[in-house]
């Protein structure tokens, strides 16, 4: 293989095809920068939905020690094995109940820890801070107000929580923009694909006599197909860069400059960077495959033996 | 060298067979004339043996491989050994006369050395040392057709096809173009070459073969372009 001669072809056919290859360039990188974009999304979601939340629906926070003073439910003091044992057998004995699980302060501990790794002031917690909860599936997830009711106020209980409520309309408008990116991102790489197609079926008829020829003195199919592909490959790898690009702008716009949400909403821990940058690779990767298989496609239909 | 074993083929389309049962054989060193009026079968002789067609039925041998059950990838091997040459040249404007030969060897992946030695001698063989940087466009007819025979000869095949090589040239230059052939031909190199010159076959008094709608008429040792009686 002579790496100089399929570079310098490689150069004809890109400035010979110029504005199409740049299209393709845009919208490669527009699809992958959706694609990235509603990863990330998802991403976002399952970062802030925690532990329990695709498995209970209503959490009962009972009283630790140090809760008295601050709160109104609680100035009897932290919750005895009496209420817990009270509790925990009221729950189970209702028919909506399906399954409660019983979390103790070490082990919210742990899950907070694990949850918020890496954020300032996670150190001053300490595990006693944390509290005994019971997390209630329910048979019915509709039915939260029957164990609000039931247990709201009763003594040893901090407070009841439905919390798939709470966040359910956040997730649901995280969900429906992460749908929407995908329908436009569907829409995006159909649009890059058949410039792709296009790109190479031009690029292989304006080189018709040189293909022709090395067709004749018995170059492989390699040979001949190898300048093609790489010509996709490249522009989708420039594609795939601008695309990282967008991503880690977008990130820095949304989160940090710009929108700044990271200064607005304190409650929600974002993605770092380096969750971004971990899907970078992926993206550059889908960027050179994507137009090589696309132009490999294309030209057995068009440059056969 | 190549034998044709009962071929026919029909292309898509087109009730009337372009060849029809044609069996021959041509053997190794040979220079043979393939004659016929427009639409005989002649381009589709040449282009099973180059294998750009398949037959129908019967089997295709070239240099001692039966092209229909060559697979694939094995084709471009088969085709390093066969140079082609046709009526219109089909060199690169863009390249020089030099350039145009070296890309036959480029393509195939030859050393950059064995380029550089072996192009300059081939030009030279054709007539045209001097000429290695010109372009295709400041060349006559005759000096590009010497450029396509050179980029045909230079990987020394051991097959030689010529689809009317001196169909745009006028006769005195096709007769350079024949006497280059000749001396191809005599370095041991077969060649096989449709042509509509009636001079051209009349003077040399090679074997002719001639094809009428898709049949063997004819196949004539030393023979001339038109029937002998």
């Amino acid at each position: 293989m002579r790496a100089q001669f399929v570079l310098s072809e490689i150069g004809v056919g890109l400035r010979r095809n110029l504005t199409m290859t740049f299209a393709v360039i845009v919208s490669v990188a527009l699809s992958l920068a959706l694609a990235g974009g509603s990863w990330l999304g998802r991403e976002q979601v399952s970062h802030m939905k925690g532990y329990w939340y695709d498995k209970v629906e209503v959490s009962i926070f009972l009283c630790n020690k140090t809760d008295g003073t601050d709160t109104a439910n609680c100035s009897k003091g932290a919750v005895t094995p009496q209420q817990m044992a009270q509790i925990h057998s009221d729950l189970v004995k209702l028919p909506i109940v399906e399954k409660v699980y019983e979390e103790t302060p070490q082990q919210a501990y742990v899950r907070y820890q694990q949850q918020f790794k890496g954020q300032a002031g996670i150190d001053l917690l300490t595990p006693d801070q944390m509290q005994y909860s019971y997390r209630v599936k329910l048979k019915d997830p509709n039915q939260y107000q029957v164990i609000t009711s039931a247990f709201e106020g009763r003594p040893g209980v901090q407070s009841v929580q439905d919390q798939r409520q709470l966040l359910e309309n956040l997730f649901g408008l995280l969900n429906g923009m992460t749908y929407v990116a995908l329908a436009v991102l569907a829409f995006m790489l159909t649009v890059a694909m058949l410039l792709i197609v296009n790109t190479v079926r031009v690029s292989a008829f304006s080189r018709r006599r040189e293909t022709g020829i090395m067709r004749l003195v018995g170059a492989s199919s390699f040979y001949i197909q190898m300048p093609f592909i790489m010509e996709a490959a490249l522009a989708g790898l420039i594609g795939g860069g601008l695309a990282c690009g967008m991503l880690l702008a977008g990130r820095y716009f949304l989160i940090e400059g710009g929108l700044a949400l990271q200064d607005k909403i304190k409650l929600i821990q974002f993605l770092g960077w380096g969750d971004v940058v971990k899907v970078l690779p992926l993206v550059l990767a889908v960027g050179v495959l994507m137009p090589a298989l696309a132009a490999f496609f294309t030209l057995r239909k068009y440059l056969k033996v | 060298m190549i034998r044709f074993d009962n071929v026919s083929k029909t292309y898509p389309k087109q009730n009337r067979p372009a060849l029809r049962d044609v069996s021959l054989e041509i053997e190794k060193g040979e220079f043979v004339f393939l004659v016929g009026s427009s639409g005989s079968g002649k381009s589709t002789f040449l282009r099973l043996m180059l294998r750009e067609e398949r037959t129908d039925t019967g089997a295709v041998h070239v240099l001692g491989k039966d092209l229909g059950r060559l697979s694939n990838w094995k084709v471009p091997q088969m085709r390093r050994q066969v140079g082609t040459v046709f009526q219109d040249f089909r060199l690169l404007p863009n390249k020089t006369v030099a350039q145009n030969v070296a890309f036959a060897l480029e393509v195939i992946g030859k050393p950059r050395g064995t380029i550089r030695k072996t192009v300059p001698e081939v030009l030279d063989l054709v007539g045209l040392a001097g000429k290695e940087d010109r372009m295709p466009g400041e060349l006559s007819g005759g000096e590009q057709q010497r450029v396509a025979i050179a980029r045909a000869f230079v990987n020394r095949p051991l097959l030689l096809i010529a689809d009317e090589p001196t169909g745009n040239l006028d006769p005195q230059t096709s007769v350079g173009i024949m006497k280059l052939l000749d001396r191809i031909n005599r370095t041991g190199t077969t060649v096989v070459m449709a042509t509509h010159d009636q001079q051209i076959v009349d003077q040399m008094r090679k074997r002719v073969i001639e094809l009428e709608q898709g049949r063997l008429v004819r196949d004539q040792s030393r023979g001339v372009y038109g029937y002998q009686h």
